[in-house]
């Protein structure tokens, strides 16, 4: 009975891996037909004639450029944010901490439509024009929620008696807050970068309402739906998953690294507890 | 407040609550006042604005009644106007995608959370992962070339004889399909989440105690769940409900989209101050549905957000 | 080097509870002072005003004759020692004993050297490029003491550092810990709610109870002649007998019980207040006739054999029941259950006292 329903559970997986990753293969594939519109169908013998067009398109190398520029400006305003928000509300109880929580989250509740529009009309009453620095604030406005999240769930594990033997051993604030608290959620705030830059990459919401004349790499594909999209895009698309997979697998070996080098100092130490009893 | 003190010392303290108030204050707070304010305004040349023309007034709220529309739904005619018909459908197919992503990711999280062995989980997150790092554009994309006149769903259709002639999908279908595709993965986490902390003894009793496999999800695992559910629900359906790539890409000219009526506001008829209002409706929406959601699974906001 | 410690008439509150009432002891420099109490007695809200982390609500706690007000943890001579030791697991075993000299702005160089002589000191050299989590529980307490030795502070704090310990262990860290007091000269005040650390290690024991200090005396004193029946419970075991003075005079007083009227030690401040009478099992004989003073007919109930001694039931005729603890000399014969003895014992070694100083009184 149980092995017939795992087995069902197995083929649902394998199905449900199936509908997620097919339609990438169709559009990755598509990036080598020799067809003027993307598709694999019908099959006009393989090209590289789109990788060319891609590396010659101007505007896409701008694009690259101010995505690049934006997610680096959003990972430089939200990891301080998200982290100075995490330890003031990690500091603070009650009435207070439950109204200054739900403001912080609630960005990330909000549609990126509607946070696309009030940045704009926010910042046009003090007569600053729409462009990507605007696009940089609406994006901060919900990715440091996020950045919050990590860091506090990372606080929760923070033993605070290692602050105070830090200042009763004579450092200052500062000295506590760089040698002791910072390192030990230096992970999160590494974690919340990542997300940072790739969420600030792909978004497409905020920016379409306050990007101005700039163009992102979202916005450009988007500007193509009506002309019909060139076979460009999916070269595109299959070098951004690429990067992507790449990027998550290099991350992937070393978080293995390390959590294999914890496993073994934390052996020997059960190791050094043996040899004190005996 | 002290203890703050107390821990960080003056000049930290000052540094961190300054960093929070500007995020909450300039880049949150502010912003959507400025937009609430301006949704009352008229829309007015640069010239007039702050002139005799320019008072308070729900004008750009009450635009919404206008354009009255023929449509049909279950063989009955009517007249609705065209706004509330596309807020309505938008409200409706949000509903429905979020209903369909619960139907389909429910058995992967519990799959994920209690019966593949853990050896296999870090394989198997990376691969459901993938489709999450493409931008949401390139998953609406993929779909485009799937469901495109010319594209491989019909040449397979055609090739089985299923079909005599092509098949136009773009439309509400194509939307539903790519919106549920785009925004599965994002029931599946939550569930799988709350599935996991469930202690599997829990589920071995109730089998034990002879309790059919559906029962057994029904009073144990799913209410267990219920955090779960009302964050992946929330989550998918803002998304839907927020979404301008999928409705324009996959839409093709028969969709209306209630963020499509917002863009053209401020995109194409500069109207900014419709633009607020219409924005805020949707804001509205929103803020109903989370609490909608918090009260009838019974769960906090750190539920929903995590 | 060492520095004295003074609080005078110090109070701590926290909102409406008093943690700490009116508590005054001057403790000396070099010396090696332990609070001991139950949890909550108000002993580590000593401990964290002491270095610096909450502030006295009223009273005055000086260091080196010198008033505390206002100085941070980071500017007061102490150091303490954490009871889960508070070591920083990102740094290496050295950087975490010269952390204190790092953040004085001493040089790379000197620090290292410095972290493996105080290695060397507590006997762990060769660990200085370990992580924290590869050392075992006594080691990284030997981590702890010399990261807090690193700083040179004049008066070391250490909170309960041995419970997470098991007791092989916490027996050998006790006679460690009394040698590198002695070796440094340090002041070491020490809190915990183990007897036997308080008795073994210290100069000199305060006994706490619901933020009251109740006896302030050497371990010998404490046990021998507690102030009060806290004192007398919460240290060693002891037979409590109900009962009321008679005739009291010279320092001895009667006492009157249901089954019987002994003579017995009069301890001071007990005039007045509800006393009891507190004998010591160890001081209770038992033999087959009875004695000539303070003596009592039982008949033997429960007998457990402990090895180095037996414990002996004695219930007398109206039901009390009184222990007797009994040396195993190797010739000592265990009584048989429902055997008719006497339990005797000495008046000077027992005490009528006052129950104890309650809060807010």
């Amino acid at each position: 009975m149980n092995k017939k329903r795992d087995y069902l559970f197995h083929l649902y997986m394998g199905l449900f891996l199936a509908y997620l990753l097919i339609p990438l293969i169709i559009m990755g594939g598509a990036s080598f037909n020799d067809n003027k519109v993307p598709s694999i169908v019908p099959w006009k013998g393989w090209t590289d004639r789109w990788f060319i067009d891609l590396w010659n398109d101007d505007r896409i190398w701008i694009a690259f450029r101010n995505t690049i520029g934006v997610a680096l400006a959003v990972v430089a305003l939200s990891v301080p944010i998200g982290t100075a928000a995490a330890i003031l509300i990690n500091s603070i109880s009650g009435r207070m901490r439950a109204i200054l929580y739900a403001l912080m989250v609630a960005p990330v509740l909000i549609p990126g439509i509607v946070i696309g529009v009030s940045t704009l009309l926010f910042w046009s009453a003090f007569h600053v024009g729409a462009g990507l620095h605007l696009s940089v604030l609406g994006q901060v406005s919900y990715i440091a929620a996020f950045v919050m999240l990590l860091v506090l769930a990372r606080l929760q594990s923070f033993d605070m008696g290692l602050e105070e033997a830090a200042l009763d051993l004579g450092a200052s604030h500062a000295q506590v807050m760089r040698r002791v608290l910072l390192p030990h959620l230096y992970p999160a705030m590494a974690a919340g970068g990542a997300i940072a830059f790739f969420q600030s990459i792909e978004n497409f919401n905020i920016t379409l309402f306050t990007r101005g004349n700039a163009d992102t790499l979202t916005v450009y594909v988007f500007s193509k739906v009506r002309t019909g999209f060139p076979p460009t895009i999916n070269v595109l698309a299959l070098l951004l998953i690429s990067v992507t997979l790449g990027a998550a697998l290099i991350y992937e070996v070393f978080r293995r690294r390390r959590a294999a080098i914890a496993a073994m100092h934390e052996a020997e130490g059960r190791r050094a507890e043996e040899a004190g009893i005996a | 407040m002290e203890r703050l003190l107390r821990r960080y010392g003056a000049v930290l303290t000052g540094t961190f609550i300054a960093l929070t108030a500007f995020w909450l204050l300039v880049l949150v707070l502010l912003p959507n006042f400025t937009m609430l304010e301006s949704s009352f305004r008229p829309y007015l040349p640069a010239v007039e604005i702050g002139g005799q023309k320019d008072f308070y007034s729900f004008r750009n709220y009450l635009t919404i009644f206008g354009t009255p529309f023929d449509t049909s739904l279950l063989g009955m005619h009517f007249t609705i106007p065209l706004r509330i018909l596309i807020f309505l459908s938008t409200i409706f197919y949000s509903a429905l995608v979020t209903v369909i992503t619960f139907i389909l990711a429910y058995p992967v999280a519990y799959y994920l959370a209690k019966i593949v062995s853990p050896k296999s989980l870090p394989t198997l997150f990376l691969l459901l992962f993938v489709p999450l790092w493409v931008s949401e554009i390139l998953r609406a994309f993929a779909w485009w070339i799937i469901f495109t006149f010319n594209g491989p769903l019909n040449a397979l259709l055609l090739g089985l004889h299923i079909v005599d002639t092509p098949v136009r999908w773009l439309g509400y279908n194509s939307v539903i399909v790519g919106l549920v595709y785009t925004y599965v993965l994002f029931m599946v986490f939550p569930l799988y989440n709350a599935m996991q902390s469930l202690d599997s003894n829990q589920i071995e009793a109730a089998e034990n105690l002879g309790s059919p496999w559906w029962r057994t999800h029904w009073r144990v695992i799913l209410p267990h769940s219920k955090p779960g559910i009302a964050s992946g629900a929330v989550t998918v359906f803002m998304l839907c409900a927020g979404s301008i790539l999928v409705p324009t890409i996959l839409g093709g000219t028969s969709v209306q989209w209630f963020t499509q009526t917002i863009q053209s506001w401020m995109l194409e008829a500069l109207d900014w101050n419709s633009g607020a209002a219409y924005a805020f409706i949707l804001l509205t929406l929103c803020i109903v549905f989370v609490f909608g959601m918090m009260r009838v699974f019974g769960v906090k906001l750190s539920d929903i957000a995590k | 080097m060492s520095a004295g410690i003074d609080l005078d008439d110090v109070c701590c509150d926290f909102g409406n509870f008093r943690a700490v009432d009116h508590v005054n002891v001057d403790i000396q420099p070099g010396e090696f002072f332990s609070f001991l109490g139950p949890s909550g007695c108000g002993k580590t809200t000593i401990l964290r005003m002491i270095s610096g982390f909450t502030e006295p609500t009223t009273g005055v706690i000086r260091i080196g004759g010198k008033d505390m007000k206002g100085q941070r943890p980071n500017q007061r001579p102490t150091a303490l020692i954490f009871q889960n030791l508070a070591l920083f697991p990102l740094m290496p075993i050295w950087e975490n004993i010269a952390f204190g000299l790092e953040v004085r702005g001493v040089d790379r160089a000197k620090r290292r050297k410095r972290a493996e002589e105080l290695l060397e000191l507590v006997d762990l050299h060769g660990a200085a490029d370990k992580m924290v989590s590869q050392l075992s529980g006594g080691q990284k307490q030997r981590v702890a003491i010399a990261r807090a030795l690193a700083v040179e502070p004049s008066v070391m704090l250490l909170d309960e550092p041995l419970s997470a310990l098991d007791l092989k262990l916490r027996q050998h860290m006790r006679a460690e810990l009394r040698t590198i007091q002695k070796r440094t000269g340090v002041t070491f005040i020490y809190i915990t709610h183990d007897q036997g650390e308080a008795l073994a290690m210290s100069d000199r024991v305060g006994v706490m109870s619901q933020g009251k200090l109740q006896q302030v005396a050497t371990p010998r004193e404490i046990y021998n002649t507690p102030a009060n029946g806290f004192v007398a419970s919460f240290v060693g075991e002891n037979n409590i007998l109900t009962g009321s003075v008679q005739n009291p005079g010279g320092g001895m007083a009667s006492f009157v019980t249901p089954f019987g009227t002994f003579r017995a030690r009069l301890g001071e401040a007990a005039a007045g207040q509800a006393v009891k009478l507190y004998i010591r099992p160890e001081h209770m004989t038992l033999s087959e006739t009875a004695g000539t003073e303070n003596s009592v007919p039982v008949t033997v109930g429960d007998v457990s054999f402990e090895g180095s001694f037996i414990t002996v039931q004695g219930i007398t005729e109206n039901g009390t029941q009184l222990i007797a603890e009994l040396r195993n000399d190797g010739s000592a014969t265990v009584p048989a259950v429902g055997s008719k003895r006497s339990m005797t014992f000495d008046a000077a070694r027992s005490a009528i006292l006052p129950d104890g100083i309650k809060a807010g009184a």
